[in-house]
């Protein structure tokens, strides 16, 4: 009897990966962004924490906390879940540890391909890929003989076609509000039509061009098709807009595409809810739409038996091939193990289309705040494609001086 | 009170203001006039899943050690001032010269930052303090004038909208606007424009927020002028009624006068309220349409992934300056009328 219960006990445990999980002492606390995908990796990790303490602050908020809470010393966090944009200010400020080390010692399962290095140095760990795609309703397209559309212009006339038979009165979606949201539409556009941001090897802007008119040209074009709310529409209200039906063709990150498809909601919506690759712009054959990582850094500001423990409970979660499987629709993870279900297709197909990844530069996050605040009066018809370009140079110019980039 | 006992009974706040208000608003002033270094930058190979790429980063080792020669940063003078995101002072007078008529000049001028943001904190004001002060009179006149009875639940409900949090406050009203929300859609079948939306027209934004900020403010004039009304003595009101006053003449004659240092007080505190409007800004999803000069401050400390200290400070510091603009005829005046009366 005893050893029937020692053998199941034993199989209990044996179940789970406990490989590398003898962490004795040190305190974790994570910065991470609110979606599902992170909220599985961090409770993956969890399960790893041994006699650690655990802490975890999930916010969508998080890049206004990082910096500041990097910065103290020690710092609140010890790790921070960061993306190619937000992992910039962090290195900037020189608030993240190199983890070479670490790797070396507790990085068994992680793979190469995972490690983020910036001059020789790994200084993030990624697990998971996004971007924005495309996501279209089969249903109404196939009512109105609508093919699947691949570039923006077809989105536009699909869109156009949509209003006209009645069907929808703002059938496009995308997540326009004000600020970071509208710049990464921004972003993403101009990467389509093949734009650099700054004039090569400098932090001179580059964006009053040709290119630069002909993207916010089709940002106007979209943002007419879309509900007349859309400078106050964020992802998540997009989201609720397209649950309830309003929507026919949306670009969205494909990290919400799970709770997309979900059983929550009109069961004939998510039926009808079909995911595509990203579309290209102006006849370019990249996609309009930048890739994104997904991955954790450590704070500098924090001792090293913190960081150790950080380390290798963050590490099991992102070498964990039964996370993988087990949430294999939440996200395209990059960890070893992981099969793509239908949900992936949006971030494959852009890596096959030659997706472009969000810049890494230092002074991306200024140019990104400007776009943001300087294109709304344009898209409200209260200013010319010109005029709202020039601004956004002038209002980049003043803070990258302020900076110290120019 | 003999000027020593004051001196003791102010002490502590004094210098709890000292600790908590004056010192730091020294700190920002300091922070204002610098700028951050030159960065140093290099180029470096950078490798993530997509790829590697050879880029630029900066240079921590050497940045770590200019800012250790100089924490402060680098010496800048008035030129956070004066650059395009605040005074603007060069572009203006490229403006002036390159315009050809007044209009022009100013649809330019109100194309900067600072200036787009200090016409809504200005209009706001303008707006809000003179409805803010004639609602919460005649809000406290009627309740004065209820029977006793009812008047503690009708105060309650009166001042609902202040013991509200701003930010619900302006959030329930956000979605009550949303075009296909309850005020939102009867609007747009009223007018019968289904393009029609209180969120993504400028004009119909700012009156949003105007008309929020009067509901949310109203209650605080309303409690301290019903408090006021209390004080009102009965005796000359009476005699007024004998003499045959109508009740406007009576408002107008005895208790306006009898209430004016109240009606000033609250005239200064709103007004300085109101100049920091904010948190309908970010209620109402508003930063498309209406930035305001705390939105300005806000937005350079923590919208951007790289924080902007210079900006914020200077911009903090032409709040305060505005403040004091704006409060001044008030106080003026209140200081020549504490005069005359000694």
């Amino acid at each position: 009897m005893r050893k029937i219960l020692v053998t199941l006990l034993f199989l209990l445990f044996g179940t789970s990966a406990f490989a590398d999980c003898n962490i004795k002492s040190g305190s974790i606390n994570i910065l991470a962004n609110d979606f599902p995908a992170l909220r599985t990796f961090v409770e993956t990790s969890k399960q790893c924490k041994g006699s650690a303490d655990f802490k975890v602050t999930h916010s969508s908020e998080h890049n206004k906390i990082a910096v500041p809470a990097l910065t103290a010393n020690p710092s609140e966090f010890s790790a921070r879940i960061a993306a190619n944009s937000s992992i910039v200010p962090l290195m900037n400020q020189d608030l993240i540890r190199p983890l070479d080390d670490l790797v070396k010692k507790y990085g068994k399962g992680i793979q190469d391909s995972q490690l983020i290095t910036i001059d020789g140095k790994v200084m993030a760990v990624a697990f998971m890929a996004n971007t924005q795609h495309l996501y279209y309703r089969e249903d109404v397209l196939k009512d109105l003989g609508i093919a699947i559309p691949k570039t923006y212009e077809e989105v536009v006339a699909a869109s156009e076609k949509i209003r006209a038979s009645g069907k929808m009165q703002y059938p496009y979606a995308a997540a326009y509000k004000a600020g970071w949201n509208l710049a990464e539409e921004f972003v993403n556009m101009f990467i389509g039509h093949g734009g650099e941001f700054f004039k090569s090897g400098s932090a001179e802007p580059n964006i009053n061009n040709a290119k630069g008119i002909a993207t916010l040209n089709m940002l106007k074009k979209l943002s007419e098709l879309s509900n007349p709310d859309y400078l106050t529409h964020d992802s998540e209200a997009i989201k609720v807009e397209w649950e309830s039906g309003n929507v026919a063709l949306m670009t969205l990150w494909a990290s919400r595409s799970g709770t997309l498809l979900d059983d929550e909601g009109d069961p004939n919506i998510t039926k009808a809810t079909k995911l595509t690759g990203p579309a290209t712009v102006g006849g370019g054959n990249i996609p309009a739409a930048t890739l994104w990582w997904d991955g954790f850094t450590l704070a500098k500001n924090r001792s090293d038996a913190d960081a150790e423990a950080t380390f290798r409970s963050l590490a099991h979660a992102a070498s964990n091939k039964k996370m993988v499987a087990d949430a294999a629709d939440q996200a395209v993870w990059l960890v070893e193990g992981f099969v793509p279900g239908p949900k992936s297709i949006g971030v494959i197909e852009a890596v096959k289309m030659g997706a472009k990844p969000y810049p890494m530069l230092p002074q991306m996050g200024l140019m990104h705040g400007a776009l943001g605040s300087e294109i709304v009066e344009f898209l409200q018809g209260k200013e010319s494609a010109e005029q709202a370009l020039k601004d956004v140079e002038a209002a980049y110019i003043s803070k990258a001086k302020e900076q110290g980039f120019l | 009170m003999p000027n020593k006992t004051f001196f003791w009974f102010f002490l502590p706040t004094g210098l709890a203001m000292i600790l908590f208000i004056g010192l730091p608003i020294i700190s920002t002033g300091i922070q204002s006039f610098y700028a951050q270094h030159d960065q140093v930058v290099k180029e470096v190979k950078k490798c993530d899943p997509f790829g590697c790429t050879v880029s630029i980063v900066v240079d921590n080792e050497e940045t770590s050690k200019i800012r250790e020669a100089k924490p402060l940063g680098k010496f800048n003078g008035f030129g956070t001032y004066t650059d395009r995101n605040h005074l603007a002072v060069d572009e203006i007078k490229k403006f002036w010269n390159e315009t050809e008529s007044f209009g022009a000049f100013v649809d330019q001028v109100t194309n900067l930052p600072f200036y787009k943001a200090l016409i809504f904190t200005l209009t706001y004001c303008l707006f809000v303090t003179p409805n803010v002060l004639l609602l919460g009179f005649i809000i406290a006149l009627s309740l004065n004038a209820v029977a006793r009875k009812i008047r503690g639940p009708l105060i309650f409900g009166t001042i609902l909208p202040m013991i509200v949090t701003p930010l619900v406050g302006s959030l329930v009203l956000f979605w009550m606007i949303d075009s296909q929300g309850i005020i939102g859609a009867n609007i747009q079948n009223l007018m019968n424009d289904p393009y029609l939306s209180l969120k993504s027209s400028k004009t119909l934004t700012w009156i949003t927020i105007i008309i929020y900020g009067i509901w949310h403010h109203s209650p605080f004039a309303f409690v301290v002028f019903y408090a006021a009304l209390q004080t009102v003595p009965q005796e000359p009101i009476e005699a007024a009624i004998i003499d045959g006053a109508s009740r406007f003449q009576r408002i107008k004659h005895i208790v306006l006068p009898h209430i004016y240092p109240v009606v000033t007080f609250v005239a200064l505190i709103s007004l300085m309220d109101n100049f920091r409007v904010f948190e309908p800004i970010i209620g109402f999803s508003a930063e498309g349409s209406a930035q305001s000069l705390s939105w300005l401050i806000y937005d350079n400390l923590v919208n951007e992934e790289v924080i902007l200290f210079g900006s914020a400070a200077a911009t903090s510091m032409m709040t305060i300056i505005g403040i004091a603009i704006l409060l001044a005829p008030v106080l003026i005046r209140t200081w020549k009328e504490f005069k005359t009366a000694r």
